[in-house]
């Protein structure tokens, strides 16, 4: 199997690695950088518990070579919080309980960044569609939808 | 294994107080104040932090020095002779460990089988025959996860495949045998019965009015967003074998391997990490447990095994696939009299039902519902099929889901049939509040109910006149508008010693807590939380019985080196039993803290009262010890009679079972062109007893509601006639998002339970029971006036568009 070394930004590091043709991108981050906060589901990219920022788009890491991520920039969940600080993301997850297990929780606060960067004010339904990517077993998405909410007001705020 | 012919349903006599009638309100009570967090308050998780920050250590994030991987080679078939297995070319590639084949095994000490929780076996790896779809047949060991998957394809397997059956209602014909492994050759496992079959008769014979229907609550699957999987860490030199597994019971998973495997218990230490999603799932062993613990025992290093989603979902234990026939009468004036029931349990290959051991259908005999009814005779089958295991309980206490499913259909046909509005028509044939103490006519002792109050207040939530009206005008117009409702009994919190057990082991839970000197605390359980909060709950229930802040106290379960023995996280019984014990412990901690505190006080403790987090002279409060001032005497300056230290176990063995019920109800909109049934609303009252935590309540209410909502509009696991399963990924499988799930509007009413320690019931799995129902009684009457009696879960638009051409809606 034929080895690559690719170069890329992780969370605002420069990273320089040799990986397999065909490592996965999920497998390269969660097992030769050990940022375990992203998380396998499915395989198939349909769970999205692999969600991860790939050069700012939410991008589902099972099914992205490592490869393909060469001179990219990746965010993780692991990045969220700031000096110590949650996210306001975060903070509405806490806040509003949207999260159970914890399984999904990465990859849909990934891709609830992405949708309030697109959409900072967002109705209900454009949140619903927005995390349509990711499925949540435990909680019954109330109160995600409530968290993301929580986090734009936070966000309009601050701004 | 004895086959379990004809076994007749007992209930041992219950002590005074497991059943009475009891007030109902709407307001959680707090009693504590916001520093200490006792029960009531909403206080946020004290897990949450590592979870959302990407700290969480699930079971793929354990990486142990050395550390080998795993990957199983699963069957192409359901039924085949196996005629060799070449491990040749596997074994050659750089980097494979080892292949484990059932032979190995075998050769190992007879490992090739294992019990299941039912006292039944199951192949661990087959020598012989291959008995379902993608059953694991051997396993490779590499020293990379990529390279062990290569090896798998290596693996050279001839197969002589051979006819399978897979249909129950065939397989009782017995032409082919499933387990010709077994003295017995037939597919039929066990018979079972409860309640009285001579009084049934009787009441149907006098009966005006008799509905019968047919429904089949198809095989469904937890599908917990994480898999299961295991890092096995034998270490040679200190003959001690460490287990990460994703387990929901991870001290009864300790005892099973010592019986399996010899090893000794004190030796084997289970370890459940965090776990992503349990729902039952995770409460079976797994062949892929076994090979995994047997690969690091023989190779003498640490092994992981992480099941992919297509192993998960074509091999793991499922839920439901139960086939009933039901008859339900009623007198001239629709009063309910009788419930007659018979049913095939489709078992798979083998018995593996995560059921009580002397329960092989679970609990549903409970199937009598909020109903008043004078008799009922309930009967089920259990057959062997070439399929994987089932039973296991997808969000539900034991076969309760299948119950709830039966009884608020047939409520709901026999309404209908009766021309009778389904509220009024349960309203009248409700168990009444002041019929408690009550024995259902399966021998139940519900423990206290409101049913009529929980399906009132759901009705003004809704406003149900309303939507009746509604209803009558969008059907004049050719809308098909649909109201379900469901009116629910659950029975949880296994249980009582005398009658439930897992393989022999009763089904208490415990609570070991200790104080430190300085007053913070460590409690650890013998559940296991998968997402539930426990690290919240038991901490709030520690902080309202000793007045210690809930912030001070660490929870921890799951590791059966520290944690007192328990029977795990499953059936909604965490709260009813373990949160029992953490009650019961602190008031022995309580009990020795008034000592100590009397004698710092230097009075008699008969002159001390409790107040929230002190003892304090009667009618002198200035003179007190808070629980912080004892906790740091008992170290100091404790009372020269009595030993020092501030701890205590409980192992809490409860009454009764807790019976939480509520009603739901569901408005649904058909579209008449395609089918698909859009969920407008949904209104759920819930009654779990005393409220811990309203915010976690929620969550499991909304959590549950959505995981009764995915098996009632889209999940069933699908076989063919080879029993090849069609459904093995989540394009197939299809668990409903956020955009498939609606607005659930939640409300409460609090009948706390009249024998649990501090009146709490369990709430985890209610809305998973209660809300198929009322979701296929909306779908339902949707369709009546066209002629449609009954439909079978799920509801896809397929099936809901077949039906509608079927009746005559064309456009």
């Amino acid at each position: 199997m034929s080895q690559h070394k690719i170069q890329l930004t992780v969370n605002g590091e420069a990273v320089e690695r040799e990986v397999e043709a065909r490592t996965l991108l999920v497998h390269f981050i969660r097992e030769t950088l050990e940022l375990t906060g992203t998380h396998i589901g499915c395989d198939t990219t349909s769970c999205g518990a692999c969600t991860v920022m790939l050069n700012g788009k939410p991008t589902k890491s099972c099914t992205v070579f490592a490869v393909q991520a060469h001179q990219a920039r990746i965010e993780t969940v692991e990045s969220l919080a700031q000096g110590g600080k949650l996210h306001p993301l975060q903070q509405g997850f806490w806040e509003k309980h949207g999260l159970q297990c914890g399984f999904c929780t990465p990859g849909m606060l990934m891709s609830a960044k992405s949708l309030l960067e697109k959409n900072p004010k967002p109705s209900e339904a454009e949140i619903r569609e927005g995390i349509s990517g990711n499925i949540c077993r435990c909680t019954g998405y109330n109160k995600i939808v409530e968290a993301i909410q929580y986090a734009a007001e936070k966000l309009q705020e601050a701004q | 294994m004895a086959q379990l012919d004809n076994r007749v349903e007992h209930h041992s006599p219950k002590p005074a107080g497991s059943s009475a009638q009891v007030e109902t309100t709407d307001t959680v009570e707090m009693k504590t104040p916001e520093k200490v967090c006792g029960m009531g308050h909403r206080m946020k998780r004290k897990e949450d932090g590592r979870f959302l920050q990407g700290k969480g250590r699930f079971i793929d994030d354990i990486k142990l020095p050395g550390m080998l991987h795993m990957c199983i080679v699963r069957s192409p078939y359901a039924h085949a002779k196996i005629l060799n297995i070449d491990t040749t070319a596997a074994l050659a590639m750089k980097g494979v460990v080892a292949v484990i084949t059932g032979k190995d095994l075998k050769a190992a000490g007879n490992l090739h089988y294992m019990p299941t929780l039912m006292s039944d076996t199951q192949p661990v790896l087959p020598i012989d025959k291959v008995l379902y779809y993608a059953q694991e047949v051997c396993a490779v060991i590499a020293t990379d996860r990529y390279i062990a998957a290569d090896a798998r394809e290596k693996v050279v397997v001839d197969y002589e495949p051979l006819q399978a059956v897979v249909d129950p209602h065939k397989a009782l014909e017995d032409k082919i045998i499933v387990r010709e492994d077994k003295e017995k050759k037939t597919n039929h496992v066990w018979h079972w019965s409860a309640g009285n079959a001579a009084a049934t008769d009787a009441v149907f014979a006098k009966a005006a009015h008799v509905v019968k229907e047919d429904i089949y609550l198809p095989r469904i699957h937890v599908c917990s967003i994480e898999t299961c999987g295991m890092v096995a860490n034998y270490d040679k030199v200190r003959e001690h074998m460490q287990l990460y597994m994703t387990s929901q019971a991870p001290h009864a998973h300790r005892t099973v391997f010592a019986l399996v495997s010899g090893l000794p218990e004190h030796k084997i230490q289970v370890i459940a990490p965090d776990i992503g999603g349990g729902f039952g799932g995770k409460v079976p062993v797994y062949p892929g447990y076994v090979v995994c613990a047997v690969a690091s025992l023989v190779i003498g290093k640490p092994v992981k095994w992480i099941e992919d989603r297509s192993e998960n979902l074509q091999a793991d234990s499922f839920a439901r696939d139960y086939h009933i026939k039901a008859e339900l009468a009623a007198d001239a004036n629709g009063k309910l009299t009788g419930l007659r029931v018979r049913t095939l349990a489709d078992c798979g290959i083998t018995d593996a039902a995560a059921n009580p051991s002397k329960f092989p259908a679970g609990l549903y005999s409970i199937c009598t519902g909020s109903y008043q009814l004078e008799a009922a005779d309930v009967q089920v089958d259990g057959v062997y099929t070439h399929k994987p295991p089932g039973g296991v309980a997808y969000r539900c206490s034991f076969r309760v889901t299948e119950a709830v499913h039966l009884i608020e259909r047939m409520v709901d046909i026999m309404a209908h049939d009766l021309k009778q509005d389904p509220a009024e028509f349960r309203l009248k044939n409700f168990i009444r509040p002041d019929q408690f103490p009550y024995k259902s006519p399966t021998g139940w002792e519900y423990d206290s109910g409101n049913y009529e109050g929980a399906l009132r207040k759901a009705m003004a939530m809704i406003d149900y006149p309303a939507l009746k009206k509604e209803q009558l005008e969008k059907r004049a117009k050719g809308q098909l508008m649909g109201i379900g409702i469901s009116s629910f009994t659950e029975v949880v919190g296994a249980g009582p010693a005398a009658d439930y057990d897992i393989l022999g082991i009763k089904m208490f839970d415990s609570a070991e807590i200790r104080i430190h000197p300085t007053g913070k605390a460590i409690a650890r359980l013998g559940t296991k939380s998968q997402g539930q909060g426990h690290e919240t709950t038991y901490a709030q229930i520690i902080a309202e019985e000793l007045g210690l802040p809930a912030s001070d106290i660490q929870i921890e379960e799951g590791d059966t080196d520290t944690a007192p023995y328990g029977l795990g996280t499953y059936a909604s019984r965490s709260t009813p039993t373990s949160g029992a014990a953490a009650a019961m412990a602190a008031r022995k901690i309580r009990a020795k803290a008034k000592k100590i505190a009397a004698y710092l006080l230097e009075v008699g403790e008969q002159d001390l009262e409790w107040n929230i987090d002190r003892f304090q002279v009667k009618g002198s409060p200035d003179q007190k010890k808070t629980i912080q001032e004892i906790a740091f005497a008992a170290y100091t300056n404790h009372p020269p009679d009595i030993e020092a230290g501030l701890e205590a176990t409980d192992y809490y063995n409860p009454p009764n079972l807790t019976f939480p019920f509520g009603s739901y109800i569901c408005v649904v909109d058909i579209d008449t062109g395609t089918g698909a049934v859009k969920v407008r609303r949904f209104v759920a009252v819930d009654d779990c007893g005393k409220i811990i935590n309203p915010m976690i309540v929620e969550g499991q209410i909304e959590g549950g509601l959505t995981m009764g909502l995915a098996p009632a509009l889209f999940e069933e696991i699908v076989y063919d006639e080879n029993g090849q399963n069609l459904t093995g990924t989540m394009a197939d499988y299809l668990l409903p998002t956020a955009v498939e799930s609606p607005k659930w509007e939640i409300g409460k009413t609090i009948t706390p339970s009249p024998h649990h320690p501090f009146g709490a019931k369990g709430i985890g799995e209610s809305p998973t029971v209660g809300a198929p129902p009322a979701i296929a009684n909306a779908v339902v009457d949707a369709l009546w006036h066209l002629g449609v009696r009954h439909l079978d879960i799920p509801l896809t638009p397929q099936k809901v568009w077949k039906a509608l051409r079927d009746h005559g809606v064309n456009n």
